[in-house]
This record gives structure tokens, sequence and C-alpha cells, in this order.
């Protein structure tokens, strides 16, 4: 139970991330959550949309590099309190963080958080075990 | 202008007609050593109709079949030495094209010509046996440090092996030790100069009056900030490992050009096209024989400088024959801090290397006075980059390869595949920022 995450490779040059969005607009590729990371030669622009393999296929035509990562999407309480509990869980359970970003939704006290770790399996397990309720791409 | 000071007057000053017949016998008798007891030029000359009878003066040099680099190559490591191991003093070795060293080797008497021929460039640089050489060329395999070391030597003069790196010893040695004079690259010095500037040491602290500066192209305008900075006259000295190190030409005070020891290496200039042997003032690829080297005697190797040659009697009083300095190669090898580096070795490591493509791009600069090396590789398009970790460990992987192929430390940067500017298809493969040739 993972769900594709788009990540494009974007050097630092001017107009980059303008380029991509408008492109993911004229295909109609909605845009559920983003994350950038950020180096000083490069970045790394990571995407939940509700067709990631139609993005994928649409950037690459216009020459951009891409590529589609499994990545481990939990819900958790849109409270205090709420990332650490499910921090805790991976503390407790030595599985280790590569990146993660969250975003709330519109309804509901429930927020998400997207995470890429060694073994997606592993730590689905462990979440679900944990009465975390981890999301399919249907779900966004 | 006064005559200046020789270390061999009647070899520096002698009239063309003496050299001519001191570079023929050694001419004629240097092309049936190598006959007799290097296989290679035996099949070489055999293959161009030439018997060693039929070569006796300097006229029939260009009868001779030229020498690159890939010969050494392909008889490494010691093919193309003209005597057993048994008899040879000293190896030396320089990066090749494609990883592989070029070996070279010295008997007793090459070291000592060595020694004679880096004499008269510290001779030439005003150096007597009372001064203080200050080594800071790097010692081992590389030529610069013991070249300059065995020159210091055969002068009598006192000789400090610094060796390079470490710059505030460095400083330090020269001022508690009283260098008089500096051999190094000239990047360096200007780095050792600017040190001192922002040390603060004063310049009556530093007793430096000369500096004998190679291995690697510079200009005029370095020239003169590197005299500033160090307060003193900046001398040119030309060599290669493969003719026998620094020392086969060095500049005289005139500073216009560097005289070459053409009583052991004779120097011709041919256009690299075709092989035709150009007239004085003309630009071509400079070409040596080493007429007097008995571990590695080299006919008509081809240094891939692009220089010219004039035979007139110099302002200095020397009628040794002067090449101008090298303004290009007609090969794609750089000198990155003295270092040579050839773009084939750098390909060759990203084509064995997972996760990277071959299309690279080398950006050279100097910053702060040294010379820097970028590698800039285009990833492969499945490599897995959506982690920062993924990438900067896949560049310094890289890195570490680059280091033990070129000894020389280089950045590396991933980038797109299909981002380095290609021009006619082909990807422009070298920026060099330096601008170190006049």
């Amino acid at each position: 139970m993972t769900i594709n995450q788009l990540s494009v490779f974007i050097e630092n040059k001017r107009g980059r991330l303008a380029e991509i969005t408008k492109i993911l607009k004229e295909s109609g590729v909605d845009i559920r959550a983003l994350s950038i990371a950020d180096t000083k030669e490069f970045g790394i622009l990571r995407l939940i949309v509700n067709d990631a393999q139609k993005a994928a296929d649409v950037l690459k035509a216009e020459g951009f590099t891409v590529s589609l990562t499994k990545v481990v999407a939990i819900g958790i309480d849109d409270r205090p309190g709420g990332l650490a509990a499910a921090m805790e869980v991976l503390r407790d359970n030595a599985i280790s963080v590569e990146y993660m970003y969250a975003f709330i939704s519109r309804s509901e006290d429930t927020a998400y958080v997207i995470l890429r770790v060694a073994n997606n399996e592993e730590a689905v397990r462990i979440f679900t075990e944990n009465g975390f309720k981890v999301m399919c791409s249907d779900e966004f | 202008m006064t005559m200046g000071k020789f270390r061999s007057p009647e070899i520096e000053t002698a009239s063309r007609h003496t050299m001519r017949i001191v570079q023929s016998d050694r001419l004629a008798d240097m092309v049936k050593r190598v006959y007799e007891n290097v296989p290679f030029y035996k099949r070489k000359l055999d293959e161009c109709g030439i018997h060693p009878d039929d070569i006796k003066s300097v006229d029939d040099l260009k009868r001779l079949p030229f020498t690159n680099k890939t010969d050494l190559r392909d008889n490494y490591p010691y093919g193309l030495f003209a005597l057993p191991l048994g008899q040879v003093t000293e190896i030396h070795a320089s990066s090749g094209t494609t990883g592989k060293q070029t070996v070279v080797g010295y008997t007793e008497n090459d070291l000592k010509t060595w020694g004679e021929c880096a004499a008269r460039a510290i001779t030439a640089a005003g150096g007597t046996h009372e001064d203080v050489l200050h080594v800071s060329y790097g010692y081992g395999l590389f030529t610069g440090g013991l070249g300059l070391h065995y020159g210091g030597q055969a002068m009598g003069s006192t000789v400090i092996p610094a060796s390079s790196g470490n710059t505030a010893r460095q400083l330090t040695i020269m001022q508690d030790f009283g260098s008089t004079i500096l051999c190094c690259t000239p990047s360096y010095a200007m780095y050792l100069g600017e040190s001192r500037e922002e040390a603060g040491i004063p310049l009556s602290d530093i007793h430096l009056k000369a500096g004998i500066f190679g291995a690697e192209p510079w200009t005029e305008q370095m020239r003169k900030s590197i005299e500033e900075k160090l307060g003193i006259k900046a001398y040119d000295i030309y060599g290669l490992s493969e003719v026998m190190g620094p020392g086969v030409a060095f500049e005289c005070e005139c500073q216009n050009g560097l005289h070459i020891n053409e009583d052991f290496f004779i120097p011709e200039i041919i256009d690299p096209k075709t092989g035709e042997v150009l007239p004085d003032g003309e630009y071509g690829e400079l070409v040596f024989t080493c007429i007097t080297k008995e571990a590695l005697p080299l006919i008509r190797y081809r240094t891939r400088d692009i220089t010219c040659l004039t035979h007139e009697t110099c302002a200095c009083g020397r009628t040794l024959v002067k090449m101008a300095k090298p303004r290009g190669r007609s090969d794609d090898m750089l000198i990155i801090r003295g270092v040579n580096v050839f773009p084939s070795q750098i390909e060759e490591v990203l084509l064995h290397t997972k996760d990277v493509t071959a299309n690279y791009q080398l950006i050279v600069d100097r910053v702060n006075n040294l010379d820097t090396l970028e590698v800039r590789v285009e990833m492969a398009p499945d490599m897995d980059f959506d982690a920062v970790r993924l990438v900067e460990e896949k560049e310094r992987e890289i890195k570490g390869r680059l280091h033990s192929v070129l000894g020389l430390s280089a950045g590396v940067t991933i980038v797109e595949p299909k981002s380095i500017e290609r021009s006619e298809g082909k990807a422009k493969r070298i920026i060099d920022n330096r601008h170190t040739y006049d």
C-alpha cells in the first residue's frame, strides 16, 4: 500500500518551476501536495498528483528528468502531537526517514504525511500495527 | 647589455657551425644505439627503409619517423628503453592519455645531463653556488621536484627540498632558511605571493631574488604579478618528462623566449597535420630528438606544444636556439596544477560508473591563483535521483575515482540528461576560463 510520487530533477535555473507547473496545468493534472529539496546545484521537486503516470509522461515529453517513486502516505490526527506519535513509532522500530513532508486535508481533522523510507513494506506494516491509517493512491 | 653568466659558455655561445657538428655526431651515434637496442625503432627504421649509416648529420633528421606519446603507452612500461633496467638509475612517470602512466628512465649519465640542463637554467636566472634553492615542486614521480634539485646540486647551491603544499610552512622556511631562488609552478608562486601579503609578511623578510617557474602555461600578466608579490624576477623553464623534465629549455634575463639545450635535444617545428618541417618564426608543433639520452632516447618525439623557433644570437649572448612561450597544444591535454590531464582519462572513469553517462563537460578555472577542475556529467535516464543523498553519494564516488586516476582533486556535478550544451551534435567538452596562454 504505497502511492506513486512524481519526482523532477531540476537544475537551479530561472523559470523551471513556472515551466513545470504550466505543463501540468495544460494537461489537467491536479497537484495535491509538493515539496522541494534544494541544494546549491539542483533541486528535487516531489509531487503527489491525481495522475502520476500521466504527469510523468507529459513532463518527459517536454524534456524533463522525471521518475516515479513509491512512497508511504499515512493519515495522522491534525492536532498538536499528531506527528510526534508517528515519529515515535518510527524511532521505536528503527526506521530511518530519507525525507518526508506533510499537508492537511480539506475536511476532517486529518493531516497526511508522505515518507520515503528504505523498506516500504516494513513501514506500512508497522504503521498499520500501530493504528495509523496508511493511504492508497485513490484516497487522494 | 652586459654579458650574462653562463654555466657552459663553450656550448651556450657556440657558433652554429660548432653546434651542428656536436648535434650531427651525437645524432648519428644515437640512431645507431636505438637501432641496435630498441626493437620498436629497428622495426620503424626498417619500415622507412632507413639504415643508421644513412644518418650522418642534422640535415638527415627530417627523414626519421616521429615518436608519439601513444608509442610510449603501447610499449608500457619499459618497451622503449635502450638499456636493461640494471643500468637504469631512476624512473619517473607522468599521466598518459588513458590512465596508464608514461614511464621514463634515466641512467647515471642522463641524471648528470639533467642536472647540467637545470643548472644552466638556474645560472641564467642569476643563481650561483651561494644561492639557497627553495624547491616547491612536488617531489616524487613528477619530474619537477627532483629536476631542479639535481640542478641545484650540480651548481653546488644549497637545496631545500620543500616539495609542494603547506603554504604557511613554505613561507616560514622562506624567511628563516633564507631562500634566495624559488622553484615551483607559476600558479603556486602566485599563491605563495598572495599568502605572503595576507599573512602581512613584509618583502624585506623574504630574501628571494629570483624564481624559476614551469610545468604549466602562464601569461606575462601572471609574471608581473608574481614578480611584484614576491619581489623577484620570474623566469620560465620548460620541459617534459618524456624528453627529460624541467630544463629542456630555460629563460635568460631577456625574458623573451626560452633557450633550448640543443646540444642534448634537437628541436624542430612541424606542421601538426602534415608533419612537414616549418622554418624559423612559423608556429607549429615542437618535436624533440634526445641525442644523448641513454635510457630512453626518443627520435622526433611530438610534444603537442605549439610554438616557434628562432636561431639568432640573443641579447644575453647565448646562441642556443630559442623557442617562444608555447601558445597552445595540438591535442586536448590540460595542465592543471602542473598535472597533465587528458579528457579521455575522465571519460574512461565515467564510462565505468553506473548511473551516469559519458556526456560530460570539463570546466577549468583559476580561483585564488589555484587551478580548479569541475566535471559536469549527465545522469543516466534511470538513475534514482529522488533523494539528495543519492546524488551526492554518486558525486563523491566519481570524485574518488577521478582522484585515484588523475592524482588530482576535481569537483563533480551531476546534471540532467541532455543538458550539456552541444554544438553540431558534439558536446562542448572543455571550457577553460584560465586564459593561461597569452
